[in-house]
């Protein structure tokens, strides 16, 4: 049965990709990261009333984004774990980033309100190191005096699926604490030392908000959708800081995307009062030198138009758009890489 | 008279000539269907094994018996999924195979003809249920009922009480091996179900009558002539139900747990082995990644084999032992 589905998987995605690049020659391909698919699937609605233009985005996962922009059978890839400079290189490929969101820590403690409770990286760590295994343990309640803290067992949830969710959630623990950088690491999908796994974000809010005395880690409109426990951080300034698109966007606007290569930067624990510590963007790769420059402009100009006509929708969807200093440096980057014949076909 | 039996005879001739040549297209049909399943499964285990050579050139036997996976330093080992897919499935047999059984006796024994039908029906549609729907009723009704009311019950109950103590060790998180094994039997219980009763009801009535008549009571007529003459039906359903649990993902997904660890209590959780090619290959990056998975398919081809082999091996033995 397993072998038939991944067949059947298979088929499925070279149907897919075919269909894709022949049948719907006028439309943009894209596959990739499940995270941005519903505002990508808002964006490309509103675009297609304006222009005609559709977009066809299989949401498969960031992995498989990058596996289908390798084999070129869509014009760009989505991912949530940015490329390292030296793979785009080698690939003859950039990436830039495309929206922001938000990771945040939910809780099911009985008594405890949103945002009433706060955590920092370190003990966050610690709970999914299993170092930390009951609420009233002295870390959190360090943190937390006048909150009233069950002598309770944690029961930590995490995501069963490879995603750029956990990709982002442990690069933030590896940069806090020593120890998970070294015993677990940073990846889609962890070796975790402890806690069960839900597949998606649905399978680990479901777990969250089923089991006493759990924690987890979801996308904030998860978090906000499920009118779940979510828990106030302390930033790297050591401010406390609520989760919230402010929070978000305060983290991407002190990130200095200008000094990186390829705009490779993890927004994790970023400096500034307001910053909230586990900020995620979402990056697009495309080929600088495109099979065909032709589709690869038509998506430029839908891009394009998601930064500068999309701000609203993201808002609604709780995710948050790109800084327009940000968007003048990926333009920019459109002009300086996507070629063909020696010009640029972004001007 | 002549002209008659000729034309008879010609049309006789061609009409033989053409039921031959029906006969030939058949037989070429029907033959290149056969051979076209065995091509596409010997593509299968082909590309399986294509597939998981980096993985076993790399880990060799230890792959089979290393717990640990990690996809951060590239260390696979299929022991956490392959002991899950086991162990879910055992617990699936043991509550779906009694509890078939006893339906398909009531059903051909002892049911009223009224609720015959209803009964039939339910057990169809039972089977008809995708997975995913399972999967979802699994973690939203089953196990918060499981983890409010049974496991509580079920650690309190064996505290102290060696071995099982272990076996029903805390926190109650209401989804797990055990869970997922519960959402199995509940999954195979038509397929053993309908099986066993259709091969009940091929028992002749007159030897049942006999037995009656000899003053047999329905219990001793259902262990000493319908399971005796119907063994071969029964356990033939049994494999089929046995292959669905080793082999059901989405469900499984749902409700397990999805944690790569061996535990000795049935409460925790654990992962099978599609269930983790289901939660990781989208994400996978990495060829000795892609291709630990891919090896996880291969021993699960493996074991399905075996299973279906023993089971063989089991009706041979038996057959040999009635001496027929």
């Amino acid at each position: 049965m397993t072998i038939r589905k991944t067949l059947a998987r298979v088929a499925l995605a070279t149907a897919g990709a075919v269909f894709a690049t022949s049948a719907m020659a006028a439309d943009i391909s894209g596959a990739g990261a499940t995270f941005p698919y519903p505002i990508y699937a808002k964006w490309a609605d509103a675009y297609k009333k304006e222009t005609g233009i559709g977009l066809n985005y299989q949401s498969i996962g960031s992995g498989g984004g990058i596996k289908q922009i390798k084999a070129k059978t869509v014009t760009f890839g989505a991912s949530d774990k940015p490329l390292k400079p030296e793979e785009l290189d080698a690939m003859g490929a950039i990436q830039w980033p495309m929206v922001m969101g938000g990771v945040v820590p939910v809780v099911n403690i009985p008594g405890i309100k949103p945002g009433e409770m706060k955590l920092d990286g370190a003990t966050l760590a610690d709970i999914y190191l299993g170092k930390i295994t009951k609420w009233n343990d002295a870390a959190i309640a360090k943190l937390n005096p006048g909150v009233k803290l069950p002598k309770m067992a944690i029961a930590v949830a995490h995501r069963s699926d490879g995603s750029g969710t956990t990709f982002n959630f442990t690069y933030y623990l590896a940069d806090v604490s020593p120890a998970w950088k070294s015993d677990v690491g940073v990846e889609a999908s962890v070796e975790w030392p402890v806690g069960i796994g839900g597949k998606g974000n649905e399978g680990v809010a479901a777990t969250v908000t089923q089991t006493q005395g759990s924690i987890g880690y979801v996308e904030y409109a998860y978090a906000l959708q499920n009118k779940m426990t979510y828990t106030d951080m302390v930033n790297k300034d050591g401010k406390t800081v609520a989760p919230s698109s402010d929070t978000f966007a305060a983290a991407a606007a002190n990130a200095d995307w200008s000094n990186t290569k390829n705009f490779y930067l993890i927004l994790a624990n970023q400096p500034g009062a307001d910053s909230w510590p586990m900020t995620a963007a979402t990056f697009i790769i495309m080929y600088k030198k495109p099979e065909s420059a032709a589709d690869s402009m038509t998506a430029l100009k839908f891009f394009d138009w998601a930064y500068k006509n999309g701000q609203k929708m993201a808002g609604e969807l709780d995710y948050v758009p790109m800084p327009t200093s940000v968007i003048e440096l990926v333009e920019k980057s459109w002009m300086d890489n996507i070629k063909e014949g020696g010009k640029s076909i972004w001007n | 008279m002549n002209t008659v039996a000729s034309t008879t005879a010609g049309s006789n001739s061609s009409a033989l000539s053409r039921n031959k040549l029906l006969d030939n297209l058949l037989r070429i049909l029907t033959r290149s269907a056969a051979i076209a399943v065995l091509v596409m499964l010997g593509g299968v285990i082909l590309s399986l094994i294509e597939g998981s050579l980096p993985a076993l050139k790399t880990f060799g036997l230890s792959f089979v018996h290393t717990e640990s996976w990690n996809p951060v330093t590239e260390k696979f080992g299929a022991a956490a999924p392959i002991y899950g897919t086991l162990m879910t499935s055992l617990i699936a047999m043991l509550i779906g195979i009694p509890l078939s059984i006893g339906i398909a006796i009531f059903i051909t024994e002892l049911c009223p003809p009224k609720l015959k039908r209803p009964i039939s029906t339910a057990i169809e549609l039972l089977a008809g249920i995708p997975s995913i729907i399972y999967g979802i009723w699994g973690l939203f009704v089953l196990a918060p009922l499981l983890q409010k009311y049974v496991q509580p019950v079920l650690i309190n109950t064996f505290d102290g009480v060696p071995g099982l103590q272990n076996l029903f060790a805390g926190p109650p998180y209401g989804i797990g091996i055990l869970t997922a094994g519960l959402i199995l039997s509940i999954m195979v219980l038509p397929f053993i179900t309908s099986i066993t009763r259709d091969v009940f009801e091929t028992v002749p009535p007159m030897l049942k009558e006999s037995a009656y008549g000899l003053g047999c009571t329905t219990w001793e007529v259902v262990r000493h002539v319908v399971l005796p003459f119907t063994k071969t039906g029964v356990i033939g359903g049994v494999m089929l139900g046995l292959g669905r649990a080793l082999g059901e993902t989405m469900a499984v997904t749902f409700v397990i747990g999805n944690a790569h660890r061996i535990s000795s209590s049935l409460l925790a959780p654990g992962t099978t082995i599609s269930a983790s090619i289901a939660n990781e290959f989208t994400e996978a990056d990495g060829e000795l990644y892609t291709s630990s998975l891919i090896a996880l398919g291969l021993i699960l081809f493996v074991i399905t084999f075996i299973v279906l082999a023993a089971a063989r091996l089991m009706l041979a033995r038996m057959r040999r032992a009635e001496g027929k």
